[in-house]
């Protein structure tokens, strides 16, 4: 067993300090510059963030961040980073609605069925730019970015062009709504039962325990099986990974198109929980926002979860600044700024480690 | 290096030719207008920049995907400090701005060994919600017409070459002899004039010295010790440092050089491409300019002609659908050149694909009249990604881009 020393633990906790210091540092600067007390903001934001309706509010937002980032962590362990899944997850979003509302089936049979589709959709697209990185030498950065504009424009082309229709009564362009079997089930009965109370309004989007066991999936996979090894070994040391039988250009590719299918799987917590269909008001970012997540989170499952959730929290307590006369989007700036100094002090801190265990096997080779 | 040049101009002279073949064919008289090779020229030229902004990065080991973030300040600063000072000291705030976000670049990833990817990454998502931030508490502050836009800027002169393309020289207006040749539509010499009248008249200042960065960049980067040293920090820090070279100098002058060129295209999309700031002005040209850099393989004449492609490609779509349907053409002809190529060299299975695909292209130009709106906006980011495809195979990029250096070697 892996002792806990005070040093250990003084270590793991440094880092995510020294970022809060500085981004609470950052935001605060951004707050004063509009002539307001971040004090005072910082209080708003706690006292409404921790409402229940809030609470459940930020679940709801966390989940497709969560999703959205695994799919990037796969790429992240292997080497390679999939910026793409703002595009994927649009792409999977809007087939999964128009072809979902084509047939009926079985409550649980007709989920799945969407699953599939999503999935199929985000990896065929994510293909595109993994042949173009294993047969053509395409840096996956860019062509994953060149796909997502593209990706807008194809999706915007299909919907309004073909799948959308116009509900009577509305001028909301939008696709056919998912039959009732596709739907998937809000929490919150659920909730109600284990003693939770009810929010007025509220709901908790049943994706949540979708994003949940993906998370575990992801740990297994990632750090308990020979793929998970492989995967990792590929992106570790190319090289030795070769050497020692990876095909790493295999797994380059595998890891990009599982990448997209998850990507895909993250569009659907809006079509299926909320809206039940693809509307004009689809929201944009998550695929951008989950880099921040995934990179904060620094690709494992647990890390990921508690990124995922500070920007949820962080997004939808800022709404309360506008009562007090703030903009709203500060909660970007906070965003940012965590991001970039988690990244620093993240570095900062292994170094450190570096530098002590050195010195540790000085102290031992000499004794 | 003379038959270098040669082939070049082969190539080049054989694209004309084709160009003109397919304005014939389809009448797409757009295609070589005065008008798109002007806008074409006014389009490549934030491209440009980014891409010498990368070319000064990755030369001295850095990897800046920054500069889409670094190009948004510029862009914010332009439209907020052009708007109220005037264009010039807009663009010298695109600058500085550009400069700041390069400075953080730089902090993480040279003095503290952040990835550079991740780092860049980082620095685009900041950058992105930092302007956001601020344009919407000027707006509600009253002094912006938008949350997502800023007032207008006052535009920079235009001029043009004496006697050929117009312009005006201390009070005389000058003749504008090509235009009208450009206009007569004769197969080959109309096309011709009307590129070299569009890329000579109605030029920005800004447009005249940003192209005139390309040699700069080509002078300082392969003639001056400042560049030997720079590049030698890039190619090998160990061996560089082992020479005197202060590495981590060169690293920071080489990544602050990039933002505040990747600045100052930011600032010329808010400031002569437009007359004001907009949210989303940028639209990922930090990454093309990044693919243009990558396409020349990192050197300055390479980043030329990307961009001039990128340019080209966005000009079309901008001004006209027509002669982006024309464009499919130039597409097949592409494809029947590799399936000549493959069958030549006994690739039957590629050779196969791109025929198939040429096949598709043909069906499509016919069978699409006219092209829909959003797939046409489309252009640019489909011709980066066959660029980069076509070209990726024989880059070179500097041997120690992108790997944390350290001094005296430590990891």
């Amino acid at each position: 067993m892996k002792k806990l020393s005070p040093q250990k633990i003084a270590l793991a906790l440094a880092a995510p300090l020294a970022a809060a210091v500085v981004s609470i540092f950052v935001s605060s600067l951004a707050v004063l510059a509009s002539h307001k007390s971040p004090f005072n903001a910082y209080t708003t934001m706690w006292e409404f963030g921790t409402q229940g309706g809030s609470l459940m509010e930020v679940l709801n937002t966390a989940t497709p961040y969560y999703i959205a980032a695994i799919a990037i962590a796969v790429t992240f362990r292997a080497g390679l980073f999939n910026i793409g899944v703002e595009g994927q997850l649009r792409l999977g979003a809007l087939f999964s609605a128009y072809i979902g509302a084509m047939f009926t089936l079985p409550p649980v049979l007709h989920v799945l069925a969407v699953f599939i589709v999503a999935m199929t959709i985000g990896g065929i697209w994510a293909s595109i730019a993994a042949y173009l990185k294993v047969k053509r030498g395409v840096n996956e950065v860019i062509s994953t970015i060149m796909l997502n504009s593209l990706a807008v424009g194809v999706t915007s082309f299909l919907f309004s062009k073909y799948f959308a229709v116009i509900t009577e009564g509305s001028n909301n362009l939008a696709t056919k709504e998912l039959p009732k079997s596709a739907w998937f089930p809000d929490l919150v009965p659920l909730l109600t039962k284990l003693g939770v109370p009810e929010q007025p309004g509220g709901s908790v989007n049943g994706m949540l325990l979708i994003a949940i066991a993906l998370g575990f999936i992801f740990w297994f996979v990632v750090n308990r099986t020979r793929f998970g090894f492989e995967l990792r070994a590929s992106g570790a040391n190319p090289i030795a990974a070769r050497v020692s039988g990876v095909n790493s250009k295999k797994m380059t590719f595998i890891a990009l198109v599982i990448s997209g299918a998850i990507a895909g799987l993250s569009g659907l917590p809006a079509v299926l929980g909320e809206t039940h269909s693809y509307n004009m008001g689809f929201r944009s970012g998550i695929g951008f926002s989950a880099i921040a997540v995934a990179l904060l989170g620094r690709n494992s499952a647990g890390g990921m979860a508690f990124s995922a959730l500070l920007f949820g929290f962080l997004e939808v307590s800022s709404r309360a600044l506008e009562l007090i006369d703030i903009a709203p989007e500060t909660y970007v700036i906070m965003q940012g700024s965590i991001l970039l100094s988690s990244v620093i002090a993240y570095e900062v801190v292994r170094r450190f480690k570096l530098t002590l265990q050195s010195k540790e096997l000085a102290k031992v080779v000499s004794a | 290096m003379k038959t270098k040049t040669t082939k070049l101009l082969l190539n080049a002279t054989y694209l004309l030719l084709l160009i003109s073949i397919i304005r014939l064919i389809t009448g797409a008289t757009d295609l070589t207008s005065v008008g798109t090779a002007s806008a074409a020229l006014l389009l490549s030229v934030p491209i440009i920049l980014a891409g010498l902004g990368g070319l000064f990065s990755e030369r001295a080991g850095v990897v800046n995907i920054g500069l889409e973030g670094m190009m948004i300040l510029g862009a914010w600063a332009g439209g907020f400090v052009g708007s109220k000072h005037g264009p010039w000291l807009g663009l010298i705030a695109a600058v500085v701005f550009g400069a700041v976000g390069a400075l953080l670049h730089a902090i993480a990833t040279i003095s503290f060994g952040v990835d550079h990817v991740v780092s860049g990454v980082a620095i685009n998502i900041m950058a992105a919600g930092l302007v956001r931030y601020l344009s919407t508490i000027l707006y509600q502050g009253g002094s912006w017409p938008g949350p997502s836009q800023s007032p207008d800027v006052k535009g920079i002169s235009l001029n043009g070459l004496p006697v050929l393309s117009g312009g005006h020289y201390f009070g005389w207006q000058s003749p504008d002899l090509l235009t009208p040749i450009a206009e007569k539509h004769w197969f080959l010499v109309s096309d011709l004039i009307g590129i070299i009248r569009g890329i000579t008249g109605d030029l920005s200042y800004v447009t005249l010295v940003a192209v005139l960065f390309i040699p700069l960049s080509f002078f300082i980067l392969w003639k001056t010790s400042f560049g030997l040293r720079l590049r030698s920090a890039g190619e090998a820090p160990v061996a560089a440092e082992s020479l005197g070279v202060n590495v981590y100098a060169m690293k920071y002058a080489g990544v602050l050089i990039s933002g505040g060129l990747a600045g100052l295209g930011g600032g010329f999309l808010a400031i002569v491409a437009a007359n004001h700031y907009q949210e989303n002005q940028v639209a990922g040209r930090g990454y093309i300019g990044l693919a243009a850099l990558l396409f020349g393989n990192y050197r300055p004449g390479g980043i030329l002609a990307g961009a001039a492609l990128f340019g080209f490609a966005d000009a079309l779509q901008l001004r006209d659908s027509a002669s982006i349907h024309a464009l499919i053409l130039l597409i097949v002809a592409i494809l029947a050149y590799l399936v000549f190529r493959d069958v030549k060299r006994g690739k039957m299975l590629s050779a196969s694909i791109s025929a198939v695909m040429a096949g598709a292209s043909v069906w499509f130009f016919f069978a699409v009249q006219e092209l829909p709106g959003q797939l046409v906006t489309m252009t640019p980011y489909i011709a980066t990604l066959l660029v980069m495809s076509l070209a990726s195979q024989r880059l070179r990029m500097p041997a120690a881009d992108g790997m944390p250096y350290r001094r005296g070697g430590l990891r």
